[in-house]
């Protein structure tokens, strides 16, 4: 039983599927609407403004330190909808196996996901799904899609576009450690080390936020790219600059080293537990606070402020990117997105 | 220099000193923290710069730095935003995969067309263009090239994979040659019959020699390599200061030690004392490292090389000893003699020489940039152009 | 190509060395330091230690070398 494999039968729709179904995604997953198992889920939605999002995860390997595919594909969709300011409401769950793969791996997995669910506002949880299987070579194990649906809270208008010169930058914790965690299984890179990813879903963290601020102007996940990534573009999109003191940023020591030693920038690698919040300097505190009082925002610090066009040149063009790190030294050094981490397959 | 310019150039050099002591006293004070973040001592550095002493565009001091590791902290640390403006921080040839011969690029592409090899090589290699193909085009269309954090990765894939010819590109400075002397130690001694090496290994005191011969560069004085200073110790340099009168620090990579090392640098400049001086002593002892210096002359020779960008400099590069030709992938795999062709307009020899800053580049940031490079300095992680392209436009 | 890292040596086995930095244990070559012993401070470039540090030296002139280890301070 214990070498159980996943076959090509599995997918066909037949018996096999039908077993897969009842005895794996329906034992774990099951709702009231999962359990009708019709081609479409119907879903009550008290707005008629829907939030709703998609993504892919091909991670590499599927289980690592912190977690698995099955835990990654939940926070990713789940703080997807959150940024925007979202009640998550449903998500759905399509699998696509290698012939070959382990049930009882399948089985982690779908755990995995119930068990993450589980620390989500999301009471409903999987609603629809899809399985597949592809013959040995052409899946890697398993891909995952998930995607979602919200709405708004109460009209939150939380954008990019919102963002107000004056405005504190905060992040949750301590950057880099999803990436850090990937590739401290990778065989090339053969160092020994107690990081493991932060992936977690940040939805009752922002939910707490909201409710003691109604000036949290934005806020954005910081996923692959890192803490980089999502300063540049919301950068890019308010066109405003941001400072950031490179000395504030929460970074576990030895996620410092391990950077240090593999020459990455820790402001680049892959975080999949952190959310950036850009709030009226007014409320910064009271923000901050209540963030602390929760297990994923201990950390919390404010990285930076915004402020607006100084060091920019005024003839560069509108929407370029206008980040700006201080160093230790007081110098400050400009971030850009060309650089790239060559990491593969790391959500 | 006539007398009268000597003093004006001492007067300014002395305030330059004087203030910068008083920024590295701060530094280096464990007492007082020193918190950069304040805004009223970001104010403070900046006050140092605007001294109407040091202003005069009539003097410039051009320090080179030669090692990749410095262009970066520099670049990251913003250096040059704490000195005046007149003194000059120039990146020159200090970083390996700038200055590998496009010809050698070209040879090995060559190699794994010809041959069935599996190449290991360090991952700034990958991306580095040759005249018509790079390793990580290669690799695209098939060919076995695996990136590789040390020479030992090598030894244990082809231990393991007996049936396959293995061929380690072993590029470097002083070094990194040790590290191919004690891989090509363990193959001897193995027995492992399966593994190559292809040295493109250069050494630096050839190159400064060369630097300080050219017309067109105007050193007065050096920042020199902290690693490989670690292995070749001080004696190598000392010709810097007794045939060319120019002094130079070995220095380490804490902006901190960047600064000091510059802040020793004018001293010896303004006492008409210039020397060889060693800031990173607790790495860098006089004698270097004996044991890794036995090891480069026990497995290489000196010969002449082809630096890119700067061309040939006599002396400068290590191939394996001739009763090491069992092990030499450049005998044991033939290759018929390439023309290698430099991109056109490509300006990394004289941003590698330090006569062009890459913003001078007209490809800099436009055609050539590190998702498309043209030239091997923004390929490197330690080239001058990636490092202006990451941390300076 | 990477930077050298200060790592403090744990273990000694033959020519290799188990050594750690900011809390991260990897092996690393150390034919090139015969003279190595445990708790000594080793600089590290691409997997093999090149150099033992003087820490005196390294107190005096560059007392941020710590932040490198677990060291209380």
């Amino acid at each position: 039983m214990n070498d159980k494999k996943i076959l090509l039968s599995y997918g066909d729709g037949g018996q096999k599927t039908t077993d897969l179904i009842n005895n794996l995604f329906l034992k774990h997953l099951k709702n009231d609407i999962l359990l009708k198992l019709e081609d479409s889920a119907v879903v009550n939605c008290p707005s008629n403004k829907i939030a709703f999002t998609t993504d892919s995860f091909v991670v590499n390997p599927l289980f690592f330190p912190g977690g698995d595919i099955g835990k990654l594909s939940i926070c990713g969709t789940i703080n997807d909808l959150v940024t925007s300011g979202c009640q998550p409401v449903a998500l759905s769950l399509a699998l696509i196996i290698e012939e070959g793969f382990k049930y009882k791996d399948l089985e982690k997995i779908i755990v995995s996901i119930k068990n993450t669910l589980q620390l989500t506002s999301c009471k409903i949880g999987i609603v629809t799904g899809d399985t597949k299987v592809v013959e040995k070579g052409n899946a890697d194990g398993l891909f995952i899609n998930t995607s979602g649906i919200g709405y708004i809270i109460n009209d939150l208008n939380i954008s990019p576009f919102n963002i107000k010169e004056g405005d504190d930058i905060i992040i949750n914790g301590t950057i880099a450690e999803h990436g850090i965690a990937i590739l401290s299984t990778r065989k090339e890179f053969n160092f020994k080390t107690n990081i493991i990813s932060d992936c977690a879903p940040l939805d009752k963290l922002v939910f707490d936020m909201l409710s003691v601020s109604k000036n949290i102007h934005a806020l954005k996940d910081a996923t692959r790219g890192g803490l980089a990534r999502v300063l540049i573009e919301l950068s890019a999109a308010s066109n405003l600059e941001f400072e950031i003191f490179e000395e504030d940023i929460p970074i576990q020591r030895e996620v410092k080293g391990i950077c240090q030693f593999l020459g990455l920038d820790p402001l680049y690698v892959a975080n999949e537990g952190k959310i950036v919040a850009f709030v009226s300097q007014q409320e910064s505190q009271k923000v901050l606070e209540v963030m602390r009082k929760n297990e994923l925002g201990k950390n919390a610090k404010i990285i930076g402020k915004v402020r607006n066009c100084k060091d920019t040149p005024k003839n560069a063009p509108k929407n370029t990117p206008k980040v700006y790190v201080i160093t230790k030294l007081g110098t400050k050094r400009i971030l850009n997105l060309h650089y790239s981490e060559q990491l593969p397959r790391i959500c | 220099m006539t007398n009268i310019t000597n003093i004006i150039n001492n007067k300014m050099l002395d305030n330059i000193i004087t203030q910068i002591n008083k920024l590295s006293k701060k530094l280096f004070d464990k007492k007082e923290q020193y918190n950069f973040t304040n805004s009223k001592n970001i104010t403070n550095i900046k006050n140092i710069t605007k001294d109407k002493a040091i202003q005069n565009n009539n003097f410039s001091f051009n320090i080179m730095e030669v090692c990749g590791t410095h262009t970066m902290a520099i670049a990251k640390y913003g250096i040059s935003q704490l000195l005046p403006k007149n003194i000059n921080l120039i990146s020159g040839p200090g970083c390996p995969v700038c200055v590998t011969s496009i010809n050698d690029i070209d040879k090995i592409i060559e190699i794994t067309n010809k041959y069935n090899v599996t190449i290991f090589t360090f991952g700034d290699m990958m991306k580095v263009p040759g005249s018509n193909s790079s390793f990580s085009q290669q690799k695209s269309i098939g060919k076995k090239i695996i990136i590789c954090y040390s020479p030992l990765d090598a030894f244990e894939y082809a231990k393991n994979n007996p049936r396959e010819n293995v061929i380690f590109i072993a590029i470097g400075f002083e070094t990194t040659a040790p590290l191919t002397a004690v891989l090509l130690n363990k193959i001897y001694n193995e027995n492992i019959k399966n593994l190559f090496i292809y040295s493109t290994h250069k050494i630096i005191p050839p190159a400064l020699e060369a630097l300080l011969n050219d017309e067109n560069i105007n050193i007065k004085a050096f920042l020199l390599p902290g690693h490989v200073s670690a292995i070749i110790g001080l004696n190598p340099y000392k010709f810097i200061a007794k045939k060319y009168n120019i002094p130079a620090v070995i220095s380490g990579f804490e902006p901190e030690s960047i600064l000091k090392s510059i802040l020793m640098i004018l001293k010896s400049y303004v006492n008409n004392n210039p020397d060889i001086l060693i800031e990173y002593n607790s790495i860098v002892k006089i004698e270097g490292n004996p044991t890794a210096q036995q090891k480069i002359n026990q497995v290489f020779e000196i010969t002449d090389s082809d630096w890119r960008g700067i061309g040939k400099i006599p002396k400068s590069g290590l191939d394996l000893k001739k009763e090491f030709s069992n092990f030499d992938a450049k005998v044991i795999f033939k290759i018929d003699p390439i023309i290698s062709k430099e991109p056109p307009g490509c300006e990394c020899g004289n941003i590698l020489k330090g006569i062009k800053s890459p913003l001078n580049c007209k490809y800099f940031g436009k055609l050539c940039n590190p998702s498309n490079p043209i030239g091997p300095c923004m390929v490197s992680s330690e080239g001058a152009c990636a490092a202006y392209f990451k941390y300076l436009t | 190509m990477c930077l050298a890292i200060p790592a403090k040596v744990l273990s000694i086995k033959d020519d290799s060395a188990d050594v750690e930095s900011f809390g991260v244990i990897k092996t690393v070559n150390v034919s090139l330091v015969p003279d190595v012993k445990i708790g000594n401070y080793v600089i590290v470039h691409a997997g093999f230690a090149i150099q033992i540090i003087d820490e005196n030296e390294a107190e005096i002139t560059q007392g941020y070398w710590k932040q490198y280890f677990n060291e209380n301070d």
